[in-house]
């Protein structure tokens, strides 16, 4: 029997749906070892990614954070291969010199997600400055935290966004915390007020809620390939899990139980779950359930490079460094 | 006979590159006006799209050139003094230089960062005069330092065609030399070493500007002993095919070097020799001192940079 047409409804479901799935199987293979160096779990905010990537043609460029795994799915790349870099496999998207928080697929406008705060933003100023220079007609989605805020580059990178009237989208994720820091604590003004300050729209949204993300970030996404430079979209949200997987060892208590029951309760998931019909939702769940599993048996599969090559790739232009020993 | 200024030099090569490659661009601070003399007239020739003015966050336009390297555009970068190079040591080392190892190979970031004067211009003080090419070597970003204008020209001209992250340091104490450049300019290739005066006694490795200091010596001690002058022109990668060939003939070394006498650049010159060659006599080094900062006063500013007198002190306990 064919498929029921998709509609973007479904689509929006089934991209956060995969975000979940894979940050769960994540975790498993955190726990039994085969993911080293852990993981910074995405779920809680498939709606920011998704939404924003919604908004987006597939030749638009994104940047991402540690907290990056959704920014990836959400644009396009194939979950096999990135569970593949997460295992430090060969047939990773990074062919396993990169990892869970340096993962890029060039080919889907994936520029990287990068593991210093606040260090993408300027990168993805460059990447809209090409855009501009060669009239590629592209816009540049850049995702970042709240902690991010308190990142001088941040600051200096929307200078130069709003005084190009570059085509960029500077995505805040506020969750709330900067690993165990409240933004309360942490971020003096606001980050809208951040924004403002450099005369770029800025707009708070319900990061729970993907249609509401993705409708604001469609706004945004038009006005900036339309030439009227960069917005500014915060995204109100949370992390139901750990800032990254050592947290689950130390046992942590910087956050009340209350607050995360109060926060599941606006689950993202749930929330796009309820414009579909249980059918296609039910169906979604499986072929995705299906799709991890495949992703898993590709991982585990795959070979581990060799470590003749630990160096490939360090230049572009194939110099050969000389090794540690003689 | 035609005299090419190292400056001009530079400018030239700049030029040629902006001419041949429209994907080439400048960012930096005041690179429209010109005033460290490296772009000079281009803004009027190539436009404002090129030659771009940046605010002061050189933070920020660091890694605006790596997003737009990575996307098409072959930009060079102009700090006016070389400690700039510390505030934007991160955006160089952990992303411009690691992107391509970290993404497999899927992204090159071809960007020159380059400085006019680096090193002491006499009396600019302690936030001022650094040269600290030895970190980017140790980094592995791939490091420059010409000493001669036609080096200039031909390194520049390199480093902007490269594929990887490359850093110029054009010595203030190089900056007002000139050369007979009747011969046409052509590219010198990165990691290419050039012996400037052949000698079969002591090689002295010299480094940016004092090639020059090493070759007035050179002529000053002629009838005593026989300098080679081996100007390596890239840190790094460095030429050892070169080095071992003088140093075959010679036995004897001495580097001078602008670092910090500490893990400097001189340091791994001599570590490398010692795992591979037997020489006649210990190596010496003339650098600056250990975790020198340098002072303002002309005297101690000249107290702590590499001297001739060291120079020759040094020659003459690698012949005792």
């Amino acid at each position: 029997m064919p498929a029921a047409p998709a509609t973007a409804a479904t689509e929006l479901y089934r991209s956060m749906r995969l975000i979940r799935g894979f940050e769960e199987r994540a975790l498993e293979l955190v726990k039994s070892g085969e993911i080293v160096g852990g993981t910074h779990p995405y779920i809680g905010q498939e709606a920011v990614a998704v939404g924003v990537c919604a908004a987006l043609r597939p030749g638009d460029l994104i940047t991402g954070t540690h907290r990056g795994h959704g920014h990836v799915l959400a644009k396009g790349a194939d979950p096999r291969r990135l569970l593949a870099e997460l295992a430090g496999k060969e047939t990773g998207l990074n062919r396993g010199r990169g990892g869970s928080m340096h993962a890029a697929d060039l080919g889907l406008g994936i520029l990287g997600v990068n593991a210093i705060v606040g260090a993408a933003a300027p990168i993805s100023v460059g990447a809209a400055w090409s855009a501009r220079r060669t009239g590629s007609g592209q816009v540049v989605a850049t995702f970042f935290g709240d902690g991010a805020l308190n990142q001088g580059v941040l600051l200096e990178a929307m200078n130069l966004a709003a005084l190009w009237r570059l085509p960029v989208v500077f995505v805040c994720e506020n969750n709330g915390y900067a690993t165990t820091m409240p933004v309360a604590t942490s971020v003096a003004g606001s980050a809208a007020g951040r924004a403002e300050a450099f005369g770029i729209a800025a707009r708070s949204v319900d990061g729970m809620d993907v249609e509401q993300v993705r409708d604001a970030a469609a706004a945004v996404v038009s006005r900036a390939r339309g030439g009227d430079g960069p917005g500014f979209l915060e995204c109100m949200t949370y992390r139901y899990g750990p800032h990254h997987t050592m947290e689950y060892r130390l046992k942590l208590s910087y956050r009340p139980a209350e607050e995360i029951a109060r926060w599941r309760e606006r689950d993202p998931l749930g929330i796009q779950g309820a414009r579909l019909a249980a059918t296609d939702r039910e169906r979604i769940d499986r072929q995705v359930a299906a799709l991890i599993d495949a992703a898993t048996e590709f991982a585990r599969s795959s070979p581990a490079p060799d470590p003749a090559g630990a160096l490939d790739f360090l230049y572009a232009s194939g110099l050969r460094p000389r090794a540690g020993a003689a | 006979m035609t005299w090419l200024s190292y400056a001009k030099a530079l400018n030239r090569a700049l030029a040629d590159e902006m001419q041949r490659d429209p994907a080439v661009c400048v960012f930096g601070e005041d690179v429209q006006a010109g005033i460290a003399g490296l772009t000079l007239g281009l803004y009027k020739r190539f436009g404002g799209e090129r030659i771009v003015d940046m605010p002061l966050s050189e933070q920020a336009f660091t890694s605006m050139a790596t997003g737009a390297a990575m996307t098409g555009t072959r930009p060079v970068i102009e700090f006016q003094i070389p400690s700039l190079l510390f505030l934007v040591f991160e955006q160089i080392v952990n992303h411009a230089h690691k992107f391509s190892l970290m993404t497999g190979g899927q992204v090159a970031v071809p960007v020159t960062y380059i400085v006019p004067g680096s090193g002491s211009r006499m009396g600019w003080a302690g936030q001022h005069s650094d040269h600290p090419y030895s970190l980017f070597a140790h980094v592995g970003v791939k490091t420059v330092v010409p000493a001669m204008p036609s080096d200039g020209y031909g390194l520049l001209v390199s480093a902007i065609r490269d594929q990887d992250p490359t850093v110029i340091f054009a010595p203030a104490g190089a900056m007002g030399v000139r050369e007979d450049v009747t011969a046409e300019l052509t590219a010198v290739p990165l990691g290419s070493a050039r012996v400037h005066r052949p000698g079969c006694d002591v090689t002295v490795v010299a480094v940016g500007h004092l090639v020059h200091d090493a070759l007035a010596v050179a002529a000053e001690i002629a009838g005593e002993v026989s300098l080679e002058i081996f100007d390596p022109r890239t840190l790094y990668p460095f030429d050892w095919d070169a080095l071992m060939s003088s140093l075959g003939k010679t036995r004897r070394l001495v580097v001078i070097d602008d670092s910090n006498r500490y893990c400097g650049f001189g340091a791994e010159v001599i570590a490398t020799v010692a795992e591979e060659l037997q020489l006649i006599a210990p190596p010496r080094r003339v650098t600056r001192p250990e975790g020198a900062v340098l002072p303002f006063a002309l005297e101690l500013d000249r107290a702590v940079q590499p001297s001739r007198d060291q120079l020759v002190a040094a020659v003459r306990a690698v012949m005792k």
